[in-house]
């Protein structure tokens, strides 16, 4: 059967591609569209190392079809930093050593931040369930969770 | 924290690939490519053990876009023949036949073939047309039923080890360990108390969040490529050379970045099967394994039963110990049960030890290690049964630990006698901490156990290169599994006395540095660090001599500090001091490029213990249990970057709350693993924890210019008793099976409540 | 795999349409969330898949007024749970929505997938079954309503036509002293499949319950209606001996099975635990204890 032709925004730019119905969206940005950074853990949505924002919504690459991209807006890790510019998110992780081997790093970063687009102010717990849908072996998820809180106060602080 | 000491060993400054890390751009073992590559899929056994009576793939040769199929006839035989690799030993004879099924397939999941082609779709489609003929045979899962007299036997040669007279007939045990210290019949004469009991673990995966991938590209020539997601590469290259018949500087292994292993990546599965189908289609092959391919068929850490026996008297003086251990190895020999058996009873001085140990097959795919092999099941066992004895004497956990503490001096009932050691320290500082003098919260009870771990040093090579500028790479062969990168600069940095930024790590493919063993044993800060130091140094000698002749002075009259070049003394005369970046512009002109290089086989790691505090509610209607505050203790000699060092604590100890709680591998009456994936196979989440606390004990390894110790393994020791023996002291109920799942737990809590069960 | 037809219809004709001519082969999409994974497995094999996230009807919220609410099959748990109205008039049914899987699950997933994927285990299907929630089916012939119990009639098997869509849940008015819980036990706190779990909407009028509905979950091959139990509460001030005898009910309809996830000693007990503890939340939040 014919391929599908999808016209989509990634990570602000304007995208084509052609893709089976079978495809996922993760597929397509890894394997066509040559963005690697969102990873397969586990491909039934139980991990989030594919974490992807589609139309301001967090969901996992994983268990969306590429055809369903058509006219939405597509945002992956490669669109967090800005120029030179890490986002604070990503300069905190760093910071505080919120990653080790750095798999579900990305994941997590995207989530933090959808999270932090909706709460600014997240508790603790908060901050641990919405991140729950993130696994890391690594860590034990101590220093990610601090460094969301962190950035979260920065955050207010800026907005101040 | 060791501050003030040194400059930059002790601080926290940015990971040298944080930036690729955080931004997507670096490429894990999935991420690679190459152009015409194919597509590399695996064919498994469904039975759990099963003859393989012929392979009929000529149906999947013909669809289009299949470029090759292996089976077994497509790899040598191996000789029976044991190397090591990593904390674990293999077999060349088994472990070609873990790659890829022989006479047998011995577990579900199990290789049989493997394909490549032009797609992912073409590829599984391939699979379904390979025509398998079976007899499948009868099975064995659980280890107690594996040593039976009538189990199934999985390999006719295989005859005990270390049993006298050899059984003359096979059977599922491997090999028996005995480990003897004093005269334990004499010792447990003198006992006031005895406590005795038997416990079991089910099998654990490592759980990277990385499937294993790699990526193989076979010249006409000969000469072999190979991207691979490992531990250890030049292993890869070693394992590859060995099963294919290839000479070992004809492959050039690449790492990749590595998420998560572990213990679980320093074997191969998919590189010697990608490489064959490469040679044999012409093209480039890439595989990826599934999540459930990485429950099925690599992995996990053995399950097993501990026997535990321990005597002291009323005081609380240890003065016999006794256990016995058999752990699952899986398919094929090769438990981690010798490190079992010798951290059992590492913790404490006690004159009369008997430790055995089986090493057990079963129809389960074969162990890998994990973080401190076989230590946290013997451990679980050894530390539940202390504790019941600290119950039973009335005393507290710590104190009675304190009172039976493993010192410098003390010699183990595996053979060493302990150097310098941090157990008492880290005892102390455990019962010194804010957690430990605080009250549980209401509805809390709080459990403590302590762990050990030997560490490891091993084969590692490094380089160092001076820039035209006076910045300076560091070369190692160590895949950086945690932060690993930043340690290795750090001490560069702080032997050159040059700011951290001027350091950049490189880690190198096994043709760009000499051998380097595999990541594990918490060995590279430790014996890659040292090689580092030492390649420094090397390179610090040739700047030295290179100022010399600069000065037109004998080499020997100049030192090097703060990062230049010095006279040692007024007698060597007036010479303004040299930078590296000084030097490094003149080097053209005193003898070419400046590098120092170094090799060497580390002795001298230094054993780590930790001891781990909890405090835990349990629901006695659900037997459900709720994680309220942790802190892990260590001794980890100098913590180079303490939060990495803290990372490792944390991460270990969570790992080992998992196993405690609900990590578990489940299998149905056909011996086909039922929870082969992250939704069934429950890893801790964010919100099933609070925050790790962590204390970093230092006591400085002698053996270590900086005083390094491995830290990564220990923390995964304690936590399975420590979780375990607070719940007994909420509920009053000793458990003695892993995992304590709510199912479980709240069965044990309705048994010793019979009127709430008849409800 | 790669002979998948995928429409995106605008109207629920077409989509019925679309779901008709696959000759069984249909599949309907939503949120994907098993779907996907189902494919990903090889358990499903679908001819089309039909995604019908652009029909309005089924992606729209309704407030119809004095409790009264019409939920679109496709709704996303993330936006559900963003309707102030449909959460201080519903807790129960959103909460159990909510649950469905991680932030990113709940960006896609639907209570309509919830409920055709015929889950024992669904999470939101107590909750809708305790609501009394009713749900509108378009096929072939035009529409019917039906009890949202009346879907499931074994795992993975619902009673929808050949040709049907779950288009919507349209939740009824209830009186003042109204409220509703959902709990399940799940032995992680995050990301596992109900090993029980257990709705209860109930009025409570003068600290006397007046109306009680228990909708109970993973404890069946379906999730069923307790209606037994909902009858122990009424006319209780839910005191022990009333919450007793209903979680006795709960735990007298339990056919459950011994599996990964839990044993049938353990999921009996905990569907008596649970009714209890939901009973409570849904008094407390009507604010009639």
């Amino acid at each position: 059967m014919a391929k599908t032709h999808v016209t989509t925004t990634i990570n602000g730019e304007p995208t084509e591609f052609l893709c089976d119905a079978s495809q996922t969206m993760l597929d397509v940005l890894r394997d066509q569209l040559g963005l690697t950074g969102s990873k397969e853990g586990c491909g039934s949505g139980d991990c989030g190392a594919c974490s992807i924002m589609l139309d301001d919504r967090l969901i996992c690459s994983c268990l969306m079809l590429a055809v369903e991209a058509e006219g939405k807006k597509v945002e992956t890790i490669e669109g967090m930093a800005h120029g030179e510019q890490l986002h604070p998110l990503q300069k905190k992780f760093v910071e505080f050593a919120a990653l080790q081997c750095g798999i579900c790093t990305p994941g997590f970063l995207v989530a933090s931040k959808a999270l932090l687009a909706k709460n600014p102010n997240p508790t603790e717990t908060e901050v641990r369930f919405w991140l729950a849908g993130n696994l890391c072996r690594c860590t034990g998820y101590d220093k990610i969770v601090r460094a969301v809180m962190e950035v979260a106060a920065e955050m207010r602080e800026t907005a101040r | 924290m060791s501050k003030g000491k040194y400059k930059w060993i002790g601080t926290r400054p940015d990971r040298p690939d944080g930036a690729d890390k955080v931004t997507g751009r670096a490429r894990f073992g999935a991420d690679f490519n190459m152009p015409g590559q194919l597509v590399g899929k695996v064919l498994r056994s469904p039975h759990a053990h099963a003859v393989i009576k012929s392979i009929d793939a000529s149906a999947a040769l013909a669809l289009p876009g299949v470029k090759a199929v292996v089976s077994a006839v497509d790899f040598p035989d191996q000789p029976n023949l044991i190397v090591p690799t990593g904390e674990m030993q293999v077999n060349l004879r088994d472990i070609t036949r873990n790659v890829m099924a022989r006479e047998k397939a011995l577990y579900e999941g199990h290789p049989v073939a493997a394909v490549a082609a032009t797609t992912e779709a073409v590829a599984k489609a391939a699979l379904d047309l390979i025509k398998v003929e079976y007899e499948v045979l009868p099975h064995v899962i659980d280890v107690a039923d594996a040593m039976k007299e009538d189990a199934p036997i999985l390999h006719d040669h295989l005859i005990t080890e270390g049993v006298k007279p050899a059984p003359t007939k096979p059977s599922n045990i491997a090999k028996r360990i005995d480990n003897l210290k004093g005269d334990i019949e004499a010792g447990f004469k003198q006992a006031e108390i005895v406590v005795e009991r038997h416990y079991t673990t089910q099998a654990v995966h490592q759980g990277y969040i990385e499937p294993h991938a790699t990526l193989a590209s076979a010249a006409e020539d000969g000469q072999i490529q190979l991207w691979s997601t490992t531990q250890g590469h030049f292993q890869v290259r070693g394992f590859c050379s060995r099963l294919l018949n290839i000479e070992t500087s004809q492959i050039r292994v690449t790492p990749t970045e590595i998420g998560g292993g572990f213990g679980g990546k320093t074997v191969v599965y998919l590189e010697p099967i990608a490489v064959r189908l490469s040679q044999k289609s012409g093209k480039p092959v890439k595989m990826v394994m599934s999540r459930d391919e990485v429950f099925r068929a690599s992995g996990p850490a053995p399950g097993g039963t501990v026997h535990v026996k321990i005597g002291a008297k009323r005081d609380g003086t240890i003065v016999a110990a006794e256990c016995t251990i058999a752990l699952q190895a899986g398919a094929f020999p090769g438990s981690p049960v010798g490190p079992a058996c010798w951290t059992s009873f590492a913790c404490y001085d006690i004159p009369n030890i008997k430790v055995v140990g089986y090493d057990v097959v079963s129809n389960r795919p074969k162990v890998a290690a994990y973080r401190a092999p076989g230590a946290p099941i013997s451990a679980w066992g050894v530390e539940s049964t202390v504790d019941i004895l600290a119950q039973e004497l009335r005393m507290d956990p710590i104190d009675l630990r304190l009172k039976n503490a493993a010192k410098k001096g003390t010699k183990t009932s595996y053979g060493p006698t302990f150097d310098t050691i941090g157990f008492v320290e880290t005892l102390e500082a455990a019962k010194a901490s804010e957690h430990y003098k605080s009250k549980p919260r209401a509805g809390m009870s709080r459990g403590v156990a302590a762990g050990f771990w030997f560490n490891v040093g091993a084969d590692s090579s490094a380089a160092a290169h001076v820039a035209e500028d006076g910045t300076v790479t560091i070369i190692s062969g160590n895949p950086d599994i945690g932060g690993s990168r930043a340690s290795l600069a750090l001490m560069a940095a702080e032997e050159l006395g040059v700011d951290y930024s001027k350091v950049r790590p490189v880690i190198a493919d096994t043709s760009s540095i000499g051998f380097n063993f595999v990541t594990g044993g918490s060995r590279v800060t430790f014996a890659t660090g040292l090689a580092v130091v030492n390649s420094v140094r090397d390179m610090i000698r040739e700047l030295k001599v290179r100022a010399a002749k600069t000065w037109g002075v004998d080499p020997d009259g100049v030192i090097w500090e703060d990062g230049c070049a010095k006279p040692a003394g007024s007698n060597v005369g007036e010479f303004e001091p040299l930078s590296l970046a000084q030097l490094a512009a003149t080097a053209g002109r005193t003898g070419g490029p400046i590098n120092g290089h170094a090799q060497l086989n580390a002795q001298g790691a230094g054993p780590g213990f930790g001891v781990h505090i909890v405090d835990l509610a349990v629901d006695r209607d659900t037997g459900i249990v709720t994680v309220d505050r942790y802190t892990a203790a260590q001794d980890v000699g100098t913590a180079i970057h303490p939060s990495y060092v803290e990372g490792q604590l944390q991460g270990g100890a969570v790992q080992g709350v998992g196993w405690a709680l609900n990590e578990e591998y489940i299998y149905g009456s056909k011996g086909r693993l039922d929870n082969a994936g992250f939704l069934d196979y429950r890893m801790p989440v964010a919100s099933d924890l609070p925050m790790i606390e962590t204390i970093l004990v230092e006591v400085p390894n002698p053996h270590h210019p900086y005083g390094v110790r491995g830290v990564g393994e220990v923390p995964i020791v304690p936590p399975l008793a420590a979780v375990g023996n607070a719940v007994a002291r909420s509920t009053g109920i000793r458990l003695t099976d892993l995992p304590l799942s709510p199912p479980r737990l709240s069965a044990a809590i309705d048994a010793a409540t019979p009127r709430m069960a008849a409800e | 795999m790669n002979d998948i037809r995928y429409s995106a219809p605008h109207t629920i004709d077409e989509a019925v349409g679309a779901l008709l001519a696959a000759k069984g082969t249909g599949r309907i999409l939503a949120g994907g969330t098993d779907l996907l994974v189902q494919m990903k497995a090889g358990m499903a094999l679908p001819g089309a898949i039909i995604d019908v996230k652009n029909i309005v009807e089924m992606s729209a919220i309704e407030d119809k007024g004095g409790g009264a609410f019409r939920v679109g099959a496709a709704v996303s748990g993330a936006r559900i749970g963003e309707h102030a109205a449909l959460k201080k008039a519903w807790p129960g049914v959103v909460e159990a929505i909510n649950l469905i899987g991680s932030k990113q699950i709940q960006g896609r997933a639907s209570p309509g997938g919830n409920l055709c994927n015929a889950s024992p285990a669904a999470d939101s299907v107590p909750a809708l079954i305790a609501a009394g929630a009713i749900v509108a089916v378009h096929g072939p012939n035009g529409r019917r309503e039906v009890a949202v119990e009346k879907i499931q009639i074994g795992p993975g098997k619902t009673s929808l036509q050949p040709g049907e869509i779950v288009v919507s849940f349209s939740l009824p008015a209830r009186p003042a002293g109204s409220s509703d819980a959902y709990l399940r036990l799940i032995p992680r706190t995050e990301m596992d499949i109900a090993v029980v779990g257990c709705g209860v909407s109930l009025t409570m009028k003068d600290g006397v319950c007046t109306a009680a509905r228990v909708g109970l979950g993973a404890v069946a091959p379906t999730v069923m209606l307790v209606e037994a139990a909902g009858a122990a509460l009424v006319g209780s001030k839910l005191d022990a001996e009333a919450l007793e005898k209903a979680a006795a009910a709960c735990r007298a309809v339990c056919k459950p099975i011994n599996d990964k996830r839990g044993t049938i000693v353990y999921r009996t007990k905990i569907a008596g635990v649970l009714l209890k503890r939901v009973a409570a939340i849904a008094a407390e939040r009507a604010g009639g204890r």
